[in-house]
Protein backbone atom coordinates (compact mmCIF):
# COMPACT_ATOMS: atom_id res chain seq x y z
CA UNK A 1 0.00 0.00 0.00
CA UNK A 2 1.44 3.40 -1.14
CA UNK A 3 2.02 6.38 1.64
CA UNK A 4 -1.54 8.09 1.68
CA UNK A 5 0.01 11.43 1.85
CA UNK A 6 1.75 10.42 -1.60
CA UNK A 7 1.02 12.87 -4.78
CA UNK A 8 2.47 11.67 -7.87
CA UNK A 9 3.22 8.37 -8.00
CA UNK A 10 4.86 6.38 -11.24
CA UNK A 11 5.51 2.59 -10.85
CA UNK A 12 7.28 0.71 -13.48
CA UNK A 13 7.05 3.26 -16.37
CA UNK A 14 8.09 1.99 -19.55
CA UNK A 15 8.65 4.71 -22.65
CA UNK A 16 10.26 4.69 -26.02
CA UNK A 17 10.24 6.60 -28.62
CA UNK A 18 10.12 4.53 -31.99
CA UNK A 19 13.01 1.58 -31.15
CA UNK A 20 14.82 3.67 -29.07
CA UNK A 21 13.84 2.38 -25.16
CA UNK A 22 14.12 5.61 -23.01
CA UNK A 23 12.50 4.88 -19.95
CA UNK A 24 13.07 1.40 -18.46
CA UNK A 25 10.90 0.53 -15.18
CA UNK A 26 10.79 4.10 -13.56
CA UNK A 27 9.40 4.13 -9.69
CA UNK A 28 8.71 7.30 -8.17
CA UNK A 29 7.32 8.34 -5.43
CA UNK A 30 6.47 12.12 -4.13
CA UNK A 31 4.49 13.35 -1.20
CA UNK A 32 2.33 15.81 -1.09
CA UNK A 33 4.86 19.29 0.25
CA UNK A 34 7.95 17.14 -0.29
CA UNK A 35 10.77 18.82 -2.87
CA UNK A 36 11.99 15.31 -5.38
CA UNK A 37 15.26 15.93 -7.16
CA UNK A 38 16.27 14.16 -10.11
CA UNK A 39 19.64 13.71 -11.54
CA UNK A 40 21.91 12.17 -13.59
CA UNK A 41 23.57 12.42 -17.05
CA UNK A 42 22.23 13.53 -19.83
CA UNK A 43 19.92 11.57 -21.98
CA UNK A 44 19.17 9.28 -19.09
CA UNK A 45 15.21 10.44 -19.28
CA UNK A 46 15.02 12.91 -16.78
CA UNK A 47 12.83 15.10 -18.59
CA UNK A 48 10.57 12.44 -20.25
CA UNK A 49 9.37 11.66 -16.58
CA UNK A 50 8.58 15.00 -16.07
CA UNK A 51 6.20 14.97 -19.52
CA UNK A 52 4.51 11.37 -18.69
CA UNK A 53 3.52 13.23 -14.96
CA UNK A 54 1.73 15.88 -16.85
CA UNK A 55 -0.03 13.89 -19.87
CA UNK A 56 2.32 15.65 -22.23
CA UNK A 57 4.05 12.06 -23.22
CA UNK A 58 1.87 8.95 -22.72
CA UNK A 59 4.21 6.02 -21.74
CA UNK A 60 3.66 2.08 -23.22
CA UNK A 61 3.57 0.49 -20.01
CA UNK A 62 3.35 1.17 -16.19
CA UNK A 63 1.37 3.37 -13.85
CA UNK A 64 1.28 6.91 -12.74
CA UNK A 65 -1.00 8.43 -10.60
CA UNK A 66 -1.27 12.45 -9.70
CA UNK A 67 -3.59 12.28 -6.34
CA UNK A 68 -6.07 9.96 -7.07
CA UNK A 69 -6.20 10.63 -10.84
CA UNK A 70 -4.70 7.92 -12.73
CA UNK A 71 -2.91 9.80 -16.14
CA UNK A 72 -2.62 6.62 -17.93
CA UNK A 73 -6.45 6.75 -18.19
CA UNK A 74 -6.97 9.98 -19.28
CA UNK A 75 -8.34 9.69 -23.22
CA UNK A 76 -9.98 13.10 -22.95
CA UNK A 77 -9.15 16.62 -24.07
CA UNK A 78 -10.94 17.85 -20.55
CA UNK A 79 -9.82 15.49 -18.07
CA UNK A 80 -6.06 16.51 -19.41
CA UNK A 81 -6.67 19.77 -19.20
CA UNK A 82 -8.32 19.28 -14.93
CA UNK A 83 -5.09 17.63 -14.91
CA UNK A 84 -2.74 20.29 -16.03
CA UNK A 85 -4.76 22.99 -14.40
CA UNK A 86 -3.20 20.81 -10.94
CA UNK A 87 -0.22 20.78 -12.11
CA UNK A 88 2.38 23.58 -13.12
CA UNK A 89 5.55 22.95 -15.36
CA UNK A 90 8.60 25.54 -16.22
CA UNK A 91 10.71 24.50 -18.93
CA UNK A 92 14.49 24.80 -19.60
CA UNK A 93 13.55 27.55 -22.40
CA UNK A 94 11.25 29.43 -20.27
CA UNK A 95 8.70 28.99 -23.59
CA UNK A 96 7.51 32.08 -22.70
CA UNK A 97 4.42 33.65 -25.46
CA UNK A 98 6.26 36.19 -27.33
CA UNK A 99 3.77 37.97 -28.59
CA UNK A 100 2.38 38.41 -25.18
CA UNK A 101 3.64 41.43 -22.52
CA UNK A 102 4.27 39.71 -19.42
CA UNK A 103 1.06 40.37 -17.28
CA UNK A 104 -0.46 38.96 -20.91
CA UNK A 105 1.39 35.70 -19.94
CA UNK A 106 -0.03 35.30 -16.44
CA UNK A 107 -3.39 35.74 -16.91
CA UNK A 108 -3.54 34.13 -20.07
CA UNK A 109 -4.42 30.62 -18.81
CA UNK A 110 -6.15 31.33 -15.14
CA UNK A 111 -8.76 33.32 -17.61
CA UNK A 112 -9.55 30.93 -20.23
CA UNK A 113 -8.57 27.79 -18.62
CA UNK A 114 -9.53 28.80 -14.44
CA UNK A 115 -12.85 30.70 -15.84
CA UNK A 116 -10.95 33.70 -13.28
CA UNK A 117 -12.69 36.95 -13.79
CA UNK A 118 -10.29 39.10 -15.67
CA UNK A 119 -10.08 41.67 -12.72
CA UNK A 120 -8.68 38.81 -9.96
CA UNK A 121 -6.42 37.20 -12.66
CA UNK A 122 -4.28 40.85 -13.08
CA UNK A 123 -4.48 41.06 -9.07
CA UNK A 124 -3.17 37.72 -8.63
CA UNK A 125 -0.64 38.14 -11.12
CA UNK A 126 1.03 41.21 -10.25
CA UNK A 127 1.30 39.11 -6.59
CA UNK A 128 2.98 36.53 -8.84
CA UNK A 129 5.01 38.41 -10.35
CA UNK A 130 6.07 40.20 -6.85
CA UNK A 131 6.99 37.19 -5.19
CA UNK A 132 9.22 36.20 -8.50
CA UNK A 133 10.63 39.84 -7.88
CA UNK A 134 9.56 41.31 -11.30
CA UNK A 135 6.69 43.81 -10.12
CA UNK A 136 8.86 46.02 -12.66
CA UNK A 137 8.33 44.32 -15.72
CA UNK A 138 4.65 44.04 -15.82
CA UNK A 139 4.15 45.16 -19.32
CA UNK A 140 7.66 44.36 -20.61
CA UNK A 141 7.72 42.05 -23.75
CA UNK A 142 10.00 38.33 -23.11
CA UNK A 143 12.20 39.06 -25.86
CA UNK A 144 13.27 42.24 -23.62
CA UNK A 145 13.94 40.36 -20.07
CA UNK A 146 17.39 38.49 -19.68
CA UNK A 147 17.26 34.50 -19.57
CA UNK A 148 16.82 34.96 -15.57
CA UNK A 149 13.96 36.91 -15.48
CA UNK A 150 12.11 34.82 -18.47
CA UNK A 151 12.64 31.84 -16.01
CA UNK A 152 11.24 33.96 -13.18
CA UNK A 153 8.29 34.75 -15.14
CA UNK A 154 7.56 31.27 -16.46
CA UNK A 155 7.90 30.31 -12.85
CA UNK A 156 5.08 32.88 -11.92
CA UNK A 157 3.15 31.84 -15.05
CA UNK A 158 3.43 28.20 -13.39
CA UNK A 159 1.84 29.33 -10.45
CA UNK A 160 -0.89 31.40 -11.54
CA UNK A 161 -3.25 28.42 -11.90
CA UNK A 162 -2.39 27.44 -8.30
CA UNK A 163 -1.22 24.28 -9.11
CA UNK A 164 -0.79 21.70 -6.17
CA UNK A 165 2.46 20.36 -7.72
CA UNK A 166 5.56 22.51 -10.17
CA UNK A 167 7.31 20.39 -11.87
CA UNK A 168 10.93 22.13 -12.89
CA UNK A 169 12.91 20.70 -16.21
CA UNK A 170 16.44 21.69 -16.16
CA UNK A 171 15.27 25.72 -15.42
CA UNK A 172 18.39 26.67 -15.20
CA UNK A 173 20.65 24.64 -17.93
CA UNK A 174 20.02 27.44 -20.31
CA UNK A 175 20.94 30.33 -18.33
CA UNK A 176 24.19 32.43 -18.16
CA UNK A 177 25.79 31.53 -14.84
CA UNK A 178 25.50 35.05 -13.13
CA UNK A 179 21.47 34.25 -13.68
CA UNK A 180 21.26 30.78 -11.90
CA UNK A 181 21.65 32.05 -8.64
CA UNK A 182 18.19 34.66 -9.42
CA UNK A 183 15.68 31.57 -10.27
CA UNK A 184 17.21 29.18 -7.65
CA UNK A 185 16.38 31.94 -4.85
CA UNK A 186 12.78 31.69 -6.34
CA UNK A 187 12.43 27.61 -6.28
CA UNK A 188 14.19 27.88 -2.46
CA UNK A 189 10.95 29.88 -1.58
CA UNK A 190 8.67 27.64 -2.89
CA UNK A 191 10.21 25.10 -1.89
CA UNK A 192 10.08 26.51 2.20
CA UNK A 193 6.65 27.61 1.83
CA UNK A 194 5.57 23.98 1.42
CA UNK A 195 5.13 23.60 -2.27
CA UNK A 196 5.39 20.39 -3.72
CA UNK A 197 8.09 20.09 -6.34
CA UNK A 198 10.09 18.14 -8.69
CA UNK A 199 12.89 19.18 -10.12
CA UNK A 200 15.39 18.01 -12.93
CA UNK A 201 18.36 19.70 -12.39
CA UNK A 202 22.05 19.78 -13.21
CA UNK A 203 22.92 21.76 -9.99
CA UNK A 204 24.27 19.23 -7.62
CA UNK A 205 24.83 21.36 -4.79
CA UNK A 206 21.31 23.21 -4.99
CA UNK A 207 19.95 19.42 -4.95
CA UNK A 208 21.68 18.62 -1.73
CA UNK A 209 20.20 21.94 0.01
CA UNK A 210 16.86 21.97 -0.81
CA UNK A 211 16.02 18.27 -1.88
CA UNK A 212 13.60 16.05 0.80
CA UNK A 213 14.44 13.36 -1.71
CA UNK A 214 17.01 12.67 -4.87
CA UNK A 215 16.49 10.23 -7.10
CA UNK A 216 19.79 9.53 -9.47
CA UNK A 217 18.61 7.95 -12.80
CA UNK A 218 20.64 6.61 -15.80
CA UNK A 219 19.90 5.05 -19.14
CA UNK A 220 16.32 4.82 -18.29
CA UNK A 221 16.32 3.31 -14.89
CA UNK A 222 16.67 4.45 -11.37
CA UNK A 223 19.59 3.67 -10.12
CA UNK A 224 19.69 4.71 -6.41
CA UNK A 225 17.12 7.24 -4.22
CA UNK A 226 17.33 8.42 -0.96
CA UNK A 227 17.77 11.54 1.30
CA UNK A 228 20.46 14.38 -0.11
CA UNK A 229 22.75 14.20 2.60
CA UNK A 230 22.90 9.73 2.27
CA UNK A 231 23.13 10.15 -1.87
CA UNK A 232 25.41 12.42 -2.04
CA UNK A 233 27.66 11.90 1.35
CA UNK A 234 28.00 8.23 0.73
CA UNK A 235 26.27 6.88 -1.97
CA UNK A 236 25.55 3.10 -2.55
CA UNK A 237 26.20 2.49 -6.38
CA UNK A 238 29.55 2.83 -7.82
CA UNK A 239 27.72 4.60 -10.92
CA UNK A 240 25.92 7.26 -8.64
CA UNK A 241 29.50 7.61 -7.03
CA UNK A 242 31.40 7.84 -10.48
CA UNK A 243 28.50 10.49 -12.05
CA UNK A 244 28.73 13.11 -8.69
CA UNK A 245 32.76 12.82 -9.45
CA UNK A 246 32.70 13.80 -12.70
CA UNK A 247 29.87 16.82 -11.56
CA UNK A 248 32.18 17.75 -9.26
CA UNK A 249 35.62 17.77 -11.06
CA UNK A 250 36.38 20.06 -14.17
CA UNK A 251 34.04 18.54 -16.19
CA UNK A 252 30.83 20.46 -16.19
CA UNK A 253 27.59 18.30 -15.87
CA UNK A 254 25.67 21.47 -16.92
CA UNK A 255 24.73 19.70 -20.58
CA UNK A 256 24.69 21.94 -23.68
CA UNK A 257 21.48 21.66 -25.55
CA UNK A 258 22.02 19.05 -28.15
CA UNK A 259 21.49 20.17 -31.81
CA UNK A 260 18.07 17.93 -32.07
CA UNK A 261 16.61 20.01 -29.62
CA UNK A 262 17.33 22.80 -31.23
CA UNK A 263 15.64 22.06 -34.56
CA UNK A 264 12.62 21.14 -32.12
CA UNK A 265 12.70 24.08 -30.59
CA UNK A 266 14.01 27.04 -33.00
CA UNK A 267 14.32 30.14 -31.55
CA UNK A 268 16.65 32.73 -33.22
CA UNK A 269 17.02 35.17 -30.18
CA UNK A 270 18.54 32.26 -28.26
CA UNK A 271 20.44 31.28 -31.71
CA UNK A 272 21.81 34.72 -31.73
CA UNK A 273 23.60 35.03 -28.49
CA UNK B 1 13.64 57.07 -41.03
CA UNK B 2 13.54 60.58 -40.90
CA UNK B 3 9.66 60.57 -39.98
CA UNK B 4 10.99 58.27 -36.78
CA UNK B 5 13.39 60.61 -35.43
CA UNK B 6 11.01 63.23 -35.46
CA UNK B 7 8.49 61.23 -33.40
CA UNK B 8 10.81 60.19 -31.10
CA UNK B 9 12.46 63.84 -30.44
CA UNK B 10 8.76 65.46 -30.47
CA UNK B 11 7.65 62.66 -27.29
CA UNK B 12 11.01 62.59 -25.70
CA UNK B 13 11.09 66.61 -25.80
CA UNK B 14 7.47 66.86 -24.08
CA UNK B 15 6.32 69.91 -26.16
CA UNK B 16 8.84 71.73 -27.66
CA UNK B 17 7.17 74.23 -28.58
CA UNK B 18 4.91 74.70 -31.56
CA UNK B 19 7.85 76.40 -33.83
CA UNK B 20 10.00 73.92 -33.12
CA UNK B 21 7.79 71.18 -34.27
CA UNK B 22 6.66 72.91 -37.21
CA UNK B 23 10.54 73.20 -37.97
CA UNK B 24 10.87 69.95 -37.15
CA UNK B 25 8.24 68.48 -39.83
CA UNK B 26 9.66 70.67 -42.63
CA UNK B 27 13.16 69.36 -42.26
CA UNK B 28 11.60 65.90 -42.66
CA UNK B 29 9.75 66.61 -45.70
CA UNK B 30 12.90 68.23 -46.68
CA UNK B 31 14.48 64.80 -46.46
CA UNK B 32 11.53 62.88 -48.33
CA UNK B 33 12.56 61.32 -51.21
CA UNK B 34 8.64 61.63 -52.37
CA UNK B 35 8.73 65.53 -51.65
CA UNK B 36 12.24 65.95 -53.79
CA UNK B 37 10.73 63.66 -56.65
CA UNK B 38 7.88 66.06 -56.62
CA UNK B 39 10.34 68.82 -56.51
CA UNK B 40 12.75 67.61 -59.87
CA UNK B 41 9.05 67.35 -61.72
CA UNK B 42 7.61 70.45 -60.62
CA UNK B 43 10.77 73.23 -61.44
CA UNK B 44 11.32 71.76 -64.98
CA UNK B 45 6.94 71.91 -65.62
CA UNK B 46 7.04 75.68 -64.38
CA UNK B 47 10.05 76.66 -66.19
CA UNK B 48 8.49 74.76 -69.38
CA UNK B 49 4.80 76.83 -68.50
CA UNK B 50 6.37 79.70 -68.22
CA UNK B 51 8.43 80.04 -70.90
CA UNK B 52 5.97 78.65 -73.50
CA UNK B 53 8.19 75.91 -74.73
CA UNK B 54 6.94 72.84 -73.70
CA UNK B 55 7.39 69.98 -76.35
CA UNK B 56 4.09 68.63 -78.22
CA UNK B 57 5.43 65.29 -76.48
CA UNK B 58 4.81 66.79 -72.88
CA UNK B 59 1.79 68.51 -74.22
CA UNK B 60 0.24 65.25 -75.27
CA UNK B 61 1.09 63.35 -72.76
CA UNK B 62 -0.94 65.97 -70.32
CA UNK B 63 -4.00 65.28 -72.81
CA UNK B 64 -4.15 61.74 -71.95
CA UNK B 65 -3.25 61.80 -68.34
CA UNK B 66 -6.33 61.40 -66.71
CA UNK B 67 -6.99 58.34 -68.93
CA UNK B 68 -4.10 56.85 -67.81
CA UNK B 69 -5.21 57.28 -64.15
CA UNK B 70 -8.55 55.17 -65.11
CA UNK B 71 -6.09 52.90 -66.58
CA UNK B 72 -3.60 52.88 -63.17
CA UNK B 73 -7.53 52.72 -61.08
CA UNK B 74 -8.33 49.69 -63.26
CA UNK B 75 -4.57 48.10 -62.51
CA UNK B 76 -5.26 48.94 -58.42
CA UNK B 77 -8.75 47.57 -58.51
CA UNK B 78 -7.77 44.25 -60.26
CA UNK B 79 -5.08 44.07 -57.66
CA UNK B 80 -6.68 44.72 -54.61
CA UNK B 81 -8.89 42.43 -55.81
CA UNK B 82 -7.05 39.88 -56.47
CA UNK B 83 -5.18 39.77 -53.29
CA UNK B 84 -8.92 39.79 -51.52
CA UNK B 85 -9.84 36.48 -53.04
CA UNK B 86 -6.31 35.11 -52.92
CA UNK B 87 -5.69 35.87 -49.41
CA UNK B 88 -9.38 34.68 -48.04
CA UNK B 89 -9.05 31.25 -50.75
CA UNK B 90 -5.05 30.94 -49.65
CA UNK B 91 -6.44 31.01 -45.73
CA UNK B 92 -8.83 28.54 -46.13
CA UNK B 93 -6.49 25.91 -48.69
CA UNK B 94 -3.63 26.63 -45.82
CA UNK B 95 -5.68 25.66 -42.85
CA UNK B 96 -6.90 22.33 -45.05
CA UNK B 97 -3.47 21.26 -45.63
CA UNK B 98 -2.60 21.49 -41.95
CA UNK B 99 -5.50 18.83 -41.44
CA UNK B 100 -4.62 15.84 -39.38
CA UNK B 101 -6.69 13.89 -42.52
CA UNK B 102 -4.10 13.00 -45.39
CA UNK B 103 -6.20 13.11 -48.26
CA UNK B 104 -7.26 16.79 -47.39
CA UNK B 105 -3.70 17.35 -47.25
CA UNK B 106 -2.83 15.73 -50.75
CA UNK B 107 -5.49 17.91 -52.45
CA UNK B 108 -4.62 21.30 -50.81
CA UNK B 109 -1.03 20.14 -52.06
CA UNK B 110 -1.87 19.51 -55.54
CA UNK B 111 -3.71 22.24 -55.43
CA UNK B 112 -0.44 24.55 -54.43
CA UNK B 113 1.83 22.69 -56.58
CA UNK B 114 -0.58 23.57 -59.97
CA UNK B 115 -1.66 26.66 -59.47
CA UNK B 116 2.19 27.90 -57.58
CA UNK B 117 4.05 26.21 -61.12
CA UNK B 118 1.48 27.78 -63.77
CA UNK B 119 3.05 30.79 -65.53
CA UNK B 120 0.57 33.97 -64.83
CA UNK B 121 0.21 34.72 -68.00
CA UNK B 122 -1.01 31.61 -69.07
CA UNK B 123 -3.41 31.15 -65.82
CA UNK B 124 -4.69 35.07 -67.35
CA UNK B 125 -5.29 33.30 -70.96
CA UNK B 126 -6.93 30.38 -69.23
CA UNK B 127 -9.60 32.13 -67.23
CA UNK B 128 -10.64 34.34 -69.84
CA UNK B 129 -11.12 32.03 -72.78
CA UNK B 130 -12.40 28.97 -70.56
CA UNK B 131 -14.75 30.98 -68.69
CA UNK B 132 -17.93 32.23 -70.76
CA UNK B 133 -18.22 36.02 -71.29
CA UNK B 134 -21.64 35.83 -69.86
CA UNK B 135 -23.43 33.79 -67.02
CA UNK B 136 -27.15 32.92 -66.86
CA UNK B 137 -28.76 32.85 -63.66
CA UNK B 138 -32.23 32.23 -63.39
CA UNK B 139 -33.76 34.44 -65.49
CA UNK B 140 -31.49 37.31 -66.22
CA UNK B 141 -28.29 37.14 -68.25
CA UNK B 142 -24.90 38.50 -65.76
CA UNK B 143 -22.07 39.76 -67.86
CA UNK B 144 -18.91 38.49 -67.04
CA UNK B 145 -16.46 41.16 -67.80
CA UNK B 146 -12.69 40.32 -69.05
CA UNK B 147 -11.16 42.04 -65.96
CA UNK B 148 -13.08 40.01 -63.71
CA UNK B 149 -11.16 36.96 -65.02
CA UNK B 150 -8.12 38.95 -65.00
CA UNK B 151 -8.67 38.99 -60.97
CA UNK B 152 -9.33 35.21 -60.53
CA UNK B 153 -6.75 34.60 -63.24
CA UNK B 154 -4.02 36.65 -60.34
CA UNK B 155 -6.10 35.36 -58.00
CA UNK B 156 -5.39 31.60 -58.25
CA UNK B 157 -1.70 31.84 -58.31
CA UNK B 158 -2.10 34.78 -54.89
CA UNK B 159 -4.32 32.11 -53.34
CA UNK B 160 -1.64 29.22 -53.35
CA UNK B 161 1.24 31.52 -52.55
CA UNK B 162 -0.66 32.41 -49.51
CA UNK B 163 -1.84 29.15 -48.55
CA UNK B 164 2.04 28.05 -48.22
CA UNK B 165 2.68 31.60 -46.44
CA UNK B 166 0.11 30.24 -43.73
CA UNK B 167 1.64 27.01 -43.93
CA UNK B 168 4.72 28.11 -43.05
CA UNK B 169 4.08 30.47 -40.44
CA UNK B 170 2.29 27.83 -38.66
CA UNK B 171 5.11 25.38 -38.60
CA UNK B 172 7.72 27.37 -38.04
CA UNK B 173 5.84 28.23 -34.32
CA UNK B 174 8.38 26.11 -32.18
CA UNK B 175 6.55 22.89 -30.77
CA UNK B 176 7.85 24.45 -27.44
CA UNK B 177 5.12 26.50 -28.01
CA UNK B 178 2.13 23.95 -28.44
CA UNK B 179 4.07 21.97 -25.04
CA UNK B 180 4.14 25.91 -23.17
CA UNK B 181 0.43 26.00 -23.69
CA UNK B 182 -0.66 22.38 -23.48
CA UNK B 183 0.94 22.52 -19.96
CA UNK B 184 -0.52 25.71 -18.64
CA UNK B 185 -4.02 23.20 -19.66
CA UNK B 186 -5.13 25.11 -22.87
CA UNK B 187 -7.44 23.24 -25.46
CA UNK B 188 -5.75 22.22 -28.89
CA UNK B 189 -8.18 25.15 -30.49
CA UNK B 190 -7.47 27.46 -27.88
CA UNK B 191 -3.36 27.12 -28.35
CA UNK B 192 -4.45 27.55 -31.94
CA UNK B 193 -6.57 31.19 -31.87
CA UNK B 194 -4.33 32.62 -28.71
CA UNK B 195 -0.80 31.67 -29.19
CA UNK B 196 -0.05 30.19 -32.94
CA UNK B 197 -2.46 32.34 -35.04
CA UNK B 198 -1.21 35.75 -33.48
CA UNK B 199 2.12 35.07 -34.18
CA UNK B 200 1.67 33.35 -37.14
CA UNK B 201 0.30 36.75 -38.75
CA UNK B 202 3.18 38.73 -37.71
CA UNK B 203 5.03 36.29 -39.71
CA UNK B 204 2.79 36.19 -42.27
CA UNK B 205 2.61 40.34 -43.09
CA UNK B 206 6.10 40.45 -44.33
CA UNK B 207 5.72 37.67 -47.25
CA UNK B 208 2.28 38.88 -47.80
CA UNK B 209 3.39 42.41 -49.29
CA UNK B 210 5.70 40.72 -50.94
CA UNK B 211 3.38 38.93 -52.76
CA UNK B 212 0.99 41.98 -53.02
CA UNK B 213 3.84 43.78 -55.16
CA UNK B 214 4.43 40.89 -57.02
CA UNK B 215 0.79 40.24 -57.88
CA UNK B 216 0.13 44.29 -58.79
CA UNK B 217 2.84 43.81 -61.14
CA UNK B 218 1.22 41.36 -62.88
CA UNK B 219 -1.89 43.16 -63.35
CA UNK B 220 -0.07 44.88 -66.55
CA UNK B 221 -0.99 41.28 -68.41
CA UNK B 222 -4.41 42.48 -68.27
CA UNK B 223 -3.65 44.54 -71.33
CA UNK B 224 -3.19 41.40 -73.18
CA UNK B 225 -6.83 39.96 -73.30
CA UNK B 226 -8.17 43.56 -73.96
CA UNK B 227 -8.59 44.91 -70.33
CA UNK B 228 -8.61 48.68 -70.68
CA UNK B 229 -5.59 49.09 -68.06
CA UNK B 230 -2.78 51.65 -67.50
CA UNK B 231 -0.98 49.74 -70.12
CA UNK B 232 -3.69 49.00 -72.46
CA UNK B 233 -3.89 52.74 -72.52
CA UNK B 234 -0.65 53.77 -72.91
CA UNK B 235 -0.16 51.53 -76.30
CA UNK B 236 -3.70 53.40 -77.66
CA UNK B 237 -2.30 56.60 -76.72
CA UNK B 238 1.11 55.66 -78.36
CA UNK B 239 -0.90 54.52 -81.16
CA UNK B 240 -2.73 57.39 -81.47
CA UNK B 241 -0.12 60.31 -81.40
CA UNK B 242 2.43 58.32 -83.12
CA UNK B 243 5.79 60.20 -82.53
CA UNK B 244 8.66 58.34 -81.22
CA UNK B 245 9.26 61.03 -78.66
CA UNK B 246 6.01 60.40 -77.09
CA UNK B 247 5.92 56.92 -77.16
CA UNK B 248 9.30 56.96 -75.22
CA UNK B 249 7.78 59.44 -72.91
CA UNK B 250 5.13 57.53 -72.30
CA UNK B 251 6.24 54.36 -71.34
CA UNK B 252 8.61 56.00 -69.16
CA UNK B 253 5.61 57.43 -67.15
CA UNK B 254 4.69 54.01 -67.18
CA UNK B 255 7.27 52.89 -65.39
CA UNK B 256 7.12 55.63 -63.11
CA UNK B 257 3.50 55.17 -61.93
CA UNK B 258 4.19 51.23 -61.33
CA UNK B 259 7.30 52.13 -59.57
CA UNK B 260 5.12 54.82 -57.33
CA UNK B 261 2.43 51.74 -56.37
CA UNK B 262 4.95 49.45 -55.68
CA UNK B 263 7.92 51.29 -53.95
CA UNK B 264 5.54 52.02 -51.15
CA UNK B 265 4.55 49.12 -50.45
CA UNK B 266 8.12 47.68 -50.61
CA UNK B 267 9.20 50.03 -48.16
CA UNK B 268 6.68 49.05 -45.79
CA UNK B 269 7.89 45.36 -46.10
CA UNK B 270 10.68 46.13 -45.29
CA UNK B 271 10.03 47.76 -42.22
CA UNK B 272 7.65 45.78 -41.09
CA UNK B 273 10.51 42.93 -41.50
CA UNK B 274 12.91 45.19 -39.36
CA UNK B 275 10.29 45.57 -36.50
CA UNK B 276 9.33 41.62 -36.64
CA UNK B 277 13.75 40.88 -36.45
CA UNK B 278 13.64 43.12 -33.00
CA UNK B 279 10.64 41.74 -31.43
Amino acid sequence: MPDTDSLVRLSDVHLSFGETPVLKGIDINVRQGEAVSIIGPSGSGKSTILRCITGLLRPQQGGIHVGDVDVQALRRERDLIALRKRVGFVFQQYNLFPHMSVLENLVAAPIKVGGVPRGVARDRARALLARVHMEHKTDAYPGELSGGQQQRVAIARALALEPELILFDEVTSALDPEMVGEVLTVIRDLVDDGMTCVLVTHEMRFAEEVSDTVYFTEAGRIVESGRPDQLFGAPRSERTRAFLQRAAGGAPARRRADPFDALLSFDPLRLAV
Amino acid sequence: MANDTTLKLGRAGQAPGARTRVRGVLRGVWRDPWFIVLLLLAVPALYLRVSGTTPVAVERLWYWWPALMRGLGMNVQISLLAMAMGTLLGLVVGAISLSPLAPLRASTRAYVLVFRNAPILVLVYFTTYVFPFEVPVAHWVLPFPDWIKVVIGLALPASANVAEIFRGAVQSIPAAQWEAAHSLGFARTQIFRTVILPQCLRRMLPPWMNLYASITMSTALASLVGVHDLVDTATVASNTVARTDFTILIYFTLLALFFAYCYPISRLTRYLERRHARH
